[in-house]
C-alpha cells in the first residue's frame, strides 16, 4: 500500500501547494521516483501551474446521478421528498408538480428506493473531470477540477482518489482550504497530515481549528510554518505548549513570493528552501517510522 | 438595501483584511462573515457576542449493535461507502463519510439504526466598533457549510431592515464551490480580492465566470500588486476584457500583518496611508 501524505491548512493561501510541489519534487528526485500528486483542491487546483512541461495525458469526466421524476408515471404520493433529507424534492400534487433541485441533491438514492410507481430515474449530470498530467520526474500529477456552478466538489475529491492507483510508493493529496467536509474527505484515509500555516494571527487561529479537526479524525500530523520571519512568534508559542511537531519552517522572502507568482518554483530551488525542505523530510521520516512502529518505514 | 460579498476563488489573497478595513469606513453597515469554515473577520473586529445560537448540522447516525444482526442490507445501499465491518466484526458507521442520509435506517428491518441532529455548530449576533456582526463557529468536519452561510446572511438581513441600515458587508470564503455560491446567491454585488500571481489568476477565471452566472455586478481589487507587475498588468487587462471595474491596486506591505497582530485593520493601524485612501476610494465606488 502507498503511503499517504495530506497537505492541509485551515486559512487559504499559507502555502499549501508551495510545500506540495515542493515535496514531491524533493521526494521524487532524493527518495523515490514512484511518487504522485494528486491535487484534490478542486474548486482551485493550481498544482499544475508549477510544472510549465507538464503534458496532459488523460481526461476523465465524473458524473453524478442526479434523479429525475417522470411525470406519466408519477402519482404524487410525495413519499420521495419524504425520503429526501436534503430538501431536494418538491411535490406539489394539486399542480401535478413534482421537481428534483439539482443543486441540492446528494445523489444518495432514497427517493428511488421511496418510490412504488417506477417514477424516477437517474441521469448523469457531469461534476467535472479528472486530468492526469506527465512530467519528467515521478508517477505525475492528478487533478480533480469541478465544474462551475456545481456544489459537488466533496464527490469530486471522492472519486480523485478512488482513480489513483495504490501501485504508487507515495501519494502526496494537497487539500482545499478549510475545516469541512471537502477537507475531511481529503485527509480521510491519509497516513499522515502536514498542516501548513504562517506565523500571523490568522494563520494561528486557523491552525488551531484544523488541529480540532485532526484530533477528532484521531490523525497524527505535523506543521509547517510558511512564511516564516513575516509575523510574530504566538504560533511557535502554541505549537510549543500543545507539544505538536514542527515539521520545518519556509522563510519569507520577496524574492520567493515572485518567483511563486510567476509559477517558477521549481526553477532553481535557492539553497537555503533546499536546505529546509531537507530538515522537513527529515523530520517526516523520523514521525513516520515513530508511527509505524514495527513496520519500519524507511523511504 | 445593498448586500456586497468580498470573494477571490484563491485563498490569502487578503479578503478578510479588505473587508474588516471597508467596515472600518462605512456607516450603516451588518457585517457578515460567511467564511464559516475558518472565520478570522472576528480576529479584527472582537465582537462583544449579543447572541448565541446553535445550528443543526448534519446527523450522527449510529447502529445499536444488540439489535443489529448483520444482514448488511446498510453496507450495500450506503451510496457513500460509510458503512463498514470493523476489527469485532460489527457493522459501524463511519461518520466523516457518512452524508445523513438516513437511507440505512429506513432500509434496517431490525430497527437497529437511529439518527440524532449534530448541534456542534454556533451562530452570534455581536456588537463590534463598527456596527453589528454576524459570525459563526461551525464544528470540525461539519457538512452544511451551505446552509449555515445561508442562516447568517438571513439574519444579517434582517438586522439591516428592522435597524433601518442601509448595507451588508459579507466577508466570503475561498474557491467557488458550495460556500462560495451560498453566500453569492441573493447579494447585490461582489467585490473580487485578487493578487497577481498565476495561481490567482487561473483562480480568478474561475470567479468570474461563477459569477456571471448569477448575472451579478462585480468590482476588482489587486491586493499586493507590487509583488509582480507583468502579472498585474496581464490580470488589469482580464479585467478590463470582461468589463469589470479594477477599484483599486494595494501595494505589498508587512503594515497588513502588523496591523493583524494588534488586531486592527489597516485603517486604524496607518490612517494617513495610502493604503486608507485606497480602501475609502473602494467604499466610495461599491456603496452605489
Amino acid at each position: 500500500m502507498p503511503f499517504k501524505i495530506a497537505i492541509a491548512s485551515g486559512k487559504g493561501g499559507t502555502g499549501k501547494t508551495t510545500v506540495a510541489v515542493h515535496l514531491y519534487w524533493y521526494l521524487a528526485n532524493k527518495y523515490s521516483p514512484n511518487i504522485k500528486l494528486v491535487d484534490c483542491d478542486v474548486e482551485e487546483p493550481n498544482d499544475i501551474i508549477f510544472f510549465p512541461e507538464a503534458e496532459i495525458n488523460e481526461e476523465k469526466a465524473v458524473f453524478q446521478d442526479i434523479p429525475e421524476i417522470v411525470l406519466s408515471q408519477c402519482s404524487f404520493c410525495k413519499k420521495c421528498a419524504e425520503y429526501c433529507e436534503f430538501n431536494a424534492i418538491v411535490v406539489l400534487p394539486p399542480a401535478h408538480f413534482a421537481e428534483v433541485n439539482n443543486s441540492l441533491c446528494h445523489s444518495c438514492g432514497a427517493c428511488l428506493e421511496a418510490c412504488n410507481d417506477n417514477a424516477i430515474i437517474e441521469k448523469k449530470e457531469p461534476v467535472g473531470s479528472i486530468n492526469y498530467y506527465r512530467i519528467n520526474r515521478g508517477n505525475g500529477i492528478k487533478e480533480g477540477i469541478l465544474k462551475i456552478g456545481s456544489v459537488m466538489q466533496t464527490m469530486m475529491i471522492r472519486e480523485l482518489k478512488k482513480s489513483v492507483s495504490n501501485k504508487n510508493e507515495i501519494i502526496i493529496f494537497d487539500a482545499p482550504p478549510g475545516t469541512s467536509c471537502p477537507v475531511v474527505e481529503t485527509v480521510a484515509d491519509a497516513d499522515y497530515v502536514i498542516l501548513v500555516t504562517e506565523p500571523t494571527p490568522f494563520g494561528l487561529y486557523d491552525l488551531q481549528l484544523s488541529v480540532d479537526l485532526l484530533n477528532d479524525m484521531k490523525k497524527p500530523f505535523g506543521v509547517i510554518i510558511n512564511k516564516a520571519g513575516l509575523g510574530d512568534d504566538q504560533v511557535y508559542n502554541y505549537l510549543r505548549d500543545e507539544g505538536i511537531t514542527l515539521l520545518g519552517e519556509i522563510p519569507f522572502s520577496r524574492e520567493y513570493a515572485v518567483k511563486y507568482a510567476k509559477g517558477e518554483l521549481l526553477d532553481d530551488i535557492p539553497d537555503i528552501i533546499d536546505e529546509h525542505l531537507r530538515i522537513i523530510a527529515g523530520e517526516l521520516e523520523n514521525r513516520l517510522i515513530q508511527y509505524e512502529g514495527n513496520n519500519y518505514f524507511k523511504w | 438595501m445593498k448586500e456586497i460579498t468580498i470573494l477571490s476563488g484563491k485563498g490569502g489573497t487578503g479578503k478578510t483584511s479588505i473587508t474588516a478595513a471597508l467596515a472600518s469606513v462605512a456607516e450603516n453597515a451588518v457585517l457578515c462573515d460567511s467564511d464559516v469554515d475558518a472565520a478570522d473577520l472576528h480576529l479584527l473586529l472582537h465582537p462583544q457576542k449579543k447572541e448565541e445560537h446553535t445550528f443543526s448540522g448534519g446527523w450522527i447516525v449510529q447502529i445499536d449493535q444488540s439489535k443489529c444482526t448483520r444482514c448488511r442490507a446498510c453496507m450495500e445501499i450506503c451510496r457513500y461507502a460509510a458503512i463498514h465491518f470493523n476489527q469485532e466484526g460489527q457493522l459501524e458507521i463511519n461518520p466523516y463519510q457518512c452524508e445523513g442520509c438516513r437511507l440505512c435506517e429506513k432500509k434496517c428491518a431490525a430497527e437497529a439504526i437511529t439518527s440524532v441532529r449534530n448541534n456542534n455548530n454556533y451562530w452570534y449576533v455581536s456588537e463590534t466598533r463598527f456596527g453589528i456582526m454576524v459570525h459563526a463557529k461551525m464544528g470540525p468536519g461539519e457538512e452544511n457549510s451551505g446552509k449555515l452561510v445561508s442562516k447568517i446572511r438571513g439574519r444579517a438581513k434582517e438586522i439591516a431592515t428592522d435597524n433601518n441600515l442601509q448595507y451588508i458587508i459579507n466577508d466570503g470564503p475561498p474557491g467557488i464551490g458550495c460556500a462560495a455560491i451560498s453566500s453569492l446567491t441573493g447579494s447585490h454585488a461582489v467585490l473580487i480580492v485578487t493578487e497577481p500571481s498565476k495561481s490567482a489568476l487561473h483562480d480568478l477565471k474561475r470567479l468570474v465566470e461563477l459569477i456571471a452566472g448569477f448575472s451579478l455586478p462585480a468590482y476588482a481589487v489587486i491586493n499586493k500588486y507590487d509583488i509582480d507587475l507583468e502579472l498585474s498588468s496581464e490580470i488589469e487587462s482580464y479585467l478590463k476584457d470582461n468589463t469589470i471595474p479594477l477599484l483599486e491596486k494595494i501595494p505589498f506591505t508587512p503594515d497588513v500583518v502588523k496591523a493583524m497582530i494588534e488586531g486592527k485593520t489597516i485603517t486604524e493601524y496607518k490612517p494617513d496611508s495610502e493604503i486608507t485612501k485606497s480602501i475609502k476610494k473602494i467604499w466610495e465606488r461599491i456603496r452605489y
